[in-house]
C-alpha cells in the first residue's frame, strides 16, 4: 500500500477509538437513564437531517476529485475539492445557528449529562470538520498546480471518515428520542 | 544513496533536525532530564515517609498538599515523560530505520513535529507546577472526584494544565506511532521478510499499535474531565447524573495496555542483548512474536482488575480475574524463551548483558506478585497497599529503568561512536540493582502488614508505627538515596565517554543486525548504499562457519 494511504488509515484507526470511547460512554449512559430521551426531544431532527444531507453530498465531490486526480486533472480536482469545502462550511454555519438557538433556549453544555455529551461529541466532530476544510484548502492549492495529486485521495479518505462519525452521531443525538 | 550535505548550523542540525537519530537523542535527553525530576520527587516524599515532619534537604517541610502533588507527578513523569519517550520514542526512532535498512523514517517532518509537541507537553507540565495552587494533586490515575473538583484536589488550575500536558503528550506519540508502524511496514530493506525483522522492532511496532488502539477512550475521557473541571459538566459527578466509575473504565482501558506498551520494547531490547552476549540463536523467534501479539490482544481484556474494590459487579470481577491470570501465560512464555536462549550459550557478562539479565530477574518478581493482585479475592485485601506499589515498581522499574539502561549501554557505541567505561558501568549496574531490590522488598512487607499508599504520615496509626515498620520504611528510603547516588556514576560515565571514550568500530559486539553494518555513529542517510538482507537476525554460532556471527546483509 502506498505509504501516505497507509498512514492515513492508521490515523483513522486511532481516531476510531477516540470517538468509539466517547460514543460507548454515551450509549452506556443512554441505556441507564431514560431521562436522556426527554432531553433528546429538544434537538431539532430537521436541522440534523439537513446537515447530514450536506455532509454526505460533500463526500460525493471528494470522490469525484479523487477520480479527477487519478486522471491527472489537477485543476478539476481542486475545483471539486472546493465544493467539498463549501459543504463543510455550510455544515459548520448551520451548526453555529443551531447551537446558538439551543443555548438561547437554555440548553447549555452544563445543563445535564445529555447536553454535555451532545456538545462534546458534536463539538469534537465539528473540530474535525474544520480541520478537514483547512487541510483540504492546502491540498486543493497544490493540486491546482498539478502537484502532489495523491494527496487528493488521502484527504478524501479522512473526509469520508468524518462523514461516518456523523452518521453515528446523527441517530444517537437526534433520532433516538 | 549517498547524499552530500552542506555544513549545517548547530540549531539546524540538532534542534530542527528531521534525522531520526537526532530525534532519538532529543527524546532520550529530554527523558533523562525528566527522570532526574521524577527521581528527585520520589526522594522528597520517601523522606517524608521515613522521617515524618522532617525538613527535607533540597525541599523543606513536606505538607500534605506537597505530598499529593509529588506522588502524582512522580508517577505521571516516570510513565509519560520517561518510559514512553526513552523506550518507545528514542529507541523506536533510532532502531527502526537502522535495523530494517532504511535511510530515515518515512515521514521525517512528522517525526520532528512529534518531538516538538512532546517538548511542548513537558513545558506545559512544568507550567502546571507554578500556577496558582501548584501542580496537580489528583494522582496519576486522575480519579474523579479528586481530580475533577477543586475542593478535593486543591489544585484546580494545576489539574487542568496537567490534563492538557497529558493530551499533548498523547498527540506527540500518536504522530510518532503512525511513523513507526508505516516505516516498519513499508521501508524495509530488500530481502527482509517479516520473520527477518529483529525482535526489538517487532516489539516497538506492536507496542505502538497497542498504544494507538487503547489511548482513544482516554483522549475522549481527558476532554470530558477537562469540561467537568472548567465548564461545569457532570460526566463524572454522581450527584448530577454522571458516573465516576466511567472514568476508571476509560482510564484503565488505556492504562493497562500502557503497561504492555512500555514492557514490550524492554523485552525486545533484552532479546537483542541476550542473543549477542550468549552467541546463540534466539530460542524460538516466532514464539516470541506470537506471544507479543497475544500479550497485546489480551492487554485489552484485563483493565477492570484495577477496579475490584470500586464497586463493579462481582461477576465481572471473576471474568477479569481469569483474563488477568491468562495474560501471564504469554509473558511467562517469553521469559522462558529468553532463559532457554541463555542455556548452553557462551555467555559474556558485559554491562548490557548484566542489565538484560537484571531485567529478567526483577521483572519475574514483578510478574509473580501480580498473580496475587489479579485474583480478586486477594486483591480486596491488598488493594491500595504498598504491596501493590512494590509490585508495579517491580514491573515498571525493570521496564523503564533497567530496560533503558540495557539499551543505552548496548547501543551507546553505535549512537556516539565511543565505548562507555565497563568498570563504571558494572559499578552502576550493581549499585542500581541492589539498591532497587532493597527499596521495594521491605515495601512488599509493609504493604502486607497494612501500609496504605495514600497515607501522608503514619504517626496516627499506632499499629503501623512499630519500630519494625518504621525501620523498614527508613531502610527503603535510605536504599533509595543510595540508588539515586549510583546514578551519578552513570551520568559521569555517560558524559565523559561521549568525549573521551574509547573509539568504537562498526561492530564492537560482533552482532548480526543491520545497524552494526554502518559507521559508528551512522552518517546522515545511514548507509552510503542501502543494504540487502539475506537471512534472519540471530544466526550466531552457525556450525561450519569461521565466524560465530553472520550479519544479515552478507550474501551466503
Amino acid at each position: 500500500m502506498p505509504t501516505g494511504r497507509l498512514a492515513v488509515w492508521w490515523i483513522i484507526a486511532s481516531e476510531i477509538v477516540i470517538f468509539g470511547g466517547l460514543l460507548a460512554s454515551y450509549v452506556m449512559y443512554r441505556l441507564a437513564h431514560d431521562a436522556f430521551a426527554e432531553q433528546a426531544a429538544h434537538t431539532n431532527t430537521w436541522i440534523g437531517a439537513f446537515n447530514t444531507f450536506v455532509l454526505l453530498t460533500s463526500s460525493l465531490s471528494a470522490v469525484l476529485a479523487h477520480q479527477a486526480a487519478d486522471a491527472g486533472d489537477g485543476p478539476k480536482a481542486a475545483r471539486l475539492l472546493q465544493y467539498t469545502m463549501g459543504g463543510g462550511l455550510i455544515f459548520i454555519t448551520v451548526k453555529a445557528f443551531e447551537w446558538t438557538s439551543e443555548i438561547q433556549h437554555g440548553f447549555t453544555i452544563a445543563s445535564n449529562t445529555f447536553w454535555s455529551f451532545y456538545y462534546t461529541a458534536a463539538g469534537i466532530h465539528a473540530a474535525h470538520v474544520i480541520a478537514g476544510v483547512v487541510i483540504m484548502g492546502f491540498v486543493a492549492n497544490t493540486a491546482r498546480r498539478n502537484l502532489e495529486l495523491q494527496r487528493v485521495e488521502l484527504i478524501g479518505l479522512y473526509w469520508h471518515f468524518v462523514d461516518i462519525v456523523w452518521i453515528f452521531l446523527f441517530p444517537l443525538l437526534y433520532i433516538a428520542k | 544513496m549517498a547524499v552530500h550535505h552542506a555544513p549545517e548550523s548547530w540549531v539546524r542540525k540538532y534542534l530542527l533536525s528531521t534525522d531520526h537519530k537526532i530525534i532519538c537523542f532529543q527524546y532520550m535527553f529530554t527523558g533523562m532530564a525528566l527522570a532526574i525530576v521524577g527521581g528527585f520527587f520520589s526522594y522528597v516524599f520517601r523522606m517524608q515517609m521515613a522521617f515524618p515532619g522532617m525538613n527535607v534537604p533540597g525541599w523543606g517541610l513536606v505538607t500534605p498538599a506537597d505530598y499529593n502533588m509529588l506522588v502524582t507527578n512522580h508517577g505521571a513523569i516516570m510513565i509519560f515523560w520517561v518510559a514512553m519517550p526513552v523506550l518507545i520514542a528514542a529507541f523506536g526512532n533510532y532502531l527502526i530505520p537502522l535495523m530494517i535498512g532504511a535511510d530515515d523514517m518515512v515521514f521525517p517532518k512528522i517525526n520532528r513535529l512529534s518531538y516538538q509537541i512532546f517538548l511542548l507537553s513537558a513545558v506545559v507540565l512544568f507550567v502546571s507546577f507554578f500556577v496558582d495552587g501548584g501542580g496537580s494533586a489528583g494522582a496519576w490515575t486522575m480519579y474523579p472526584p479528586l481530580m475533577s473538583k477543586d475542593e478535593y484536589s486543591l489544585t484546580g488550575t494545576g489539574s487542568s494544565v496537567f490534563l492538557v500536558a497529558i493530551a499533548l503528550e498523547f498527540v506527540a506519540f500518536l504522530l510518532g506511532g503512525i511513523n513507526f508502524v508505516t516505516t516498519a511496514m513499508n521501508a524495509r530493506a530488500p530481502g527482509m521478510r517479516y520473520q527477518d525483522i529483529p525482535i526489538v522492532v517487532w516489539m516497538i511496532v506492536i507496542a505502538t499499535v497497542v498504544f494507538m488502539a487503547s489511548v482513544g477512550p482516554l483522549v475522549a475521557g481527558a476532554i470530558m474531565m477537562l469540561f467537568d473541571q472548567q465548564l461545569g459538566t457532570a460526566f463524572f459527578d454522581p450527584n448530577r447524573g454522571g458516573d465516576p466509575i466511567l472514568w476508571q473504565h476509560l482510564f484503565w482501558f488505556f492504562g493497562h495496555p500502557e503497561v504492555y506498551v512500555v514492557l514490550l520494547p524492554a523485552t525486545g531490547i533484552t532479546a537483542e542483548i541476550i542473543t549477542v552476549f550468549s552467541r546463540k540463536k534466539l530460542f524460538a523467534y516466532m514464539t516470541v512474536v506470537n506471544t507479543a501479539i497475544a500479550t497485546g490482544i489480551l492487554s485489552f481484556l484485563v483493565w477492570a482488575h484495577h477496579q475490584f474494590v470500586a464497586g463493579i459487579d462481582p461477576r465481572m470481577a471473576n471474568i477479569f480475574t481469569v483474563t488477568t491470570l491468562i495474560i501471564s501465560i504469554p509473558v511467562a512464555e517469553m521469559m522462558f524463551v529468553y532463559i532457554a536462549t541463555l542455556y548452553g550459550g557462551s555467555i559474556t557478562l558485559a554491562t548490557p548483558m548484566l542489565w538484560a539479565l537484571g531485567f529478567i530477574f526483577t521483572f519475574l518478581i514483578g510478574g509473580v506478585t501480580g498473580i496475587f493482585l489479579g485474583a480478586s479475592g486477594a486483591d480486596i485485601y491488598l488493594h491500595d497497599t504498598y504491596f501493590v506499589l512494590a509490585h508495579f515498581h517491580y514491573t515498571f522499574f525493570p521496564i523503564a529503568i533497567i530496560g533503558a539502561f540495557a539499551g543505552i549501554t548496548f547501543w551507546f557505541p553505535k549512537m556516539f561512536g565511543r565505548h562507555m567505561n565497563e568498570t563504571l558501568g558494572k559499578i552502576h549496574f550493581w549499585g542500581t540493582f541492589f539498591g532497587f531490590n532493597a527499596i521495594f522488598i521491605p515495601l512488599f512487607i509493609t504493604g502486607v502488614l497494612g501500609d496504605h499508599r495514600r497515607i501522608f504520615d503514619y504517626s496516627n496509626f499506632p499499629e503501623l508505627t512499630t519500630p519494625m515498620m518504621d525501620g523498614m520504611r527508613q531502610f527503603a528510603t535510605i536504599s533509595l538515596i543510595v540508588m539515586l547516588g549510583f546514578q551519578l556514576v552513570f551520568l559521569y560515565n555517560f558524559l565523559t565517554s561521549l568525549v573521551w571514550g574509547r573509539k568504537a568500530e562498526k561492530n564492537p559486539w560482533l552482532a548480526n543486525t543491520l545497524e552494526w553494518t554502518t559507521d559508528s555513529p551512522p552518517p546522515h542517510g545511514n548507509w552510503p548504499e542501502l543494504p540487502t538482507v539475506y537471512r534472519g537476525p540471530y544466526e550466531y554460532s552457525v556450525p561450519d562457519r569461521k565466524d560465530d556471527f553472520w550479519p544479515q546483509n552478507v550474501p551466503s
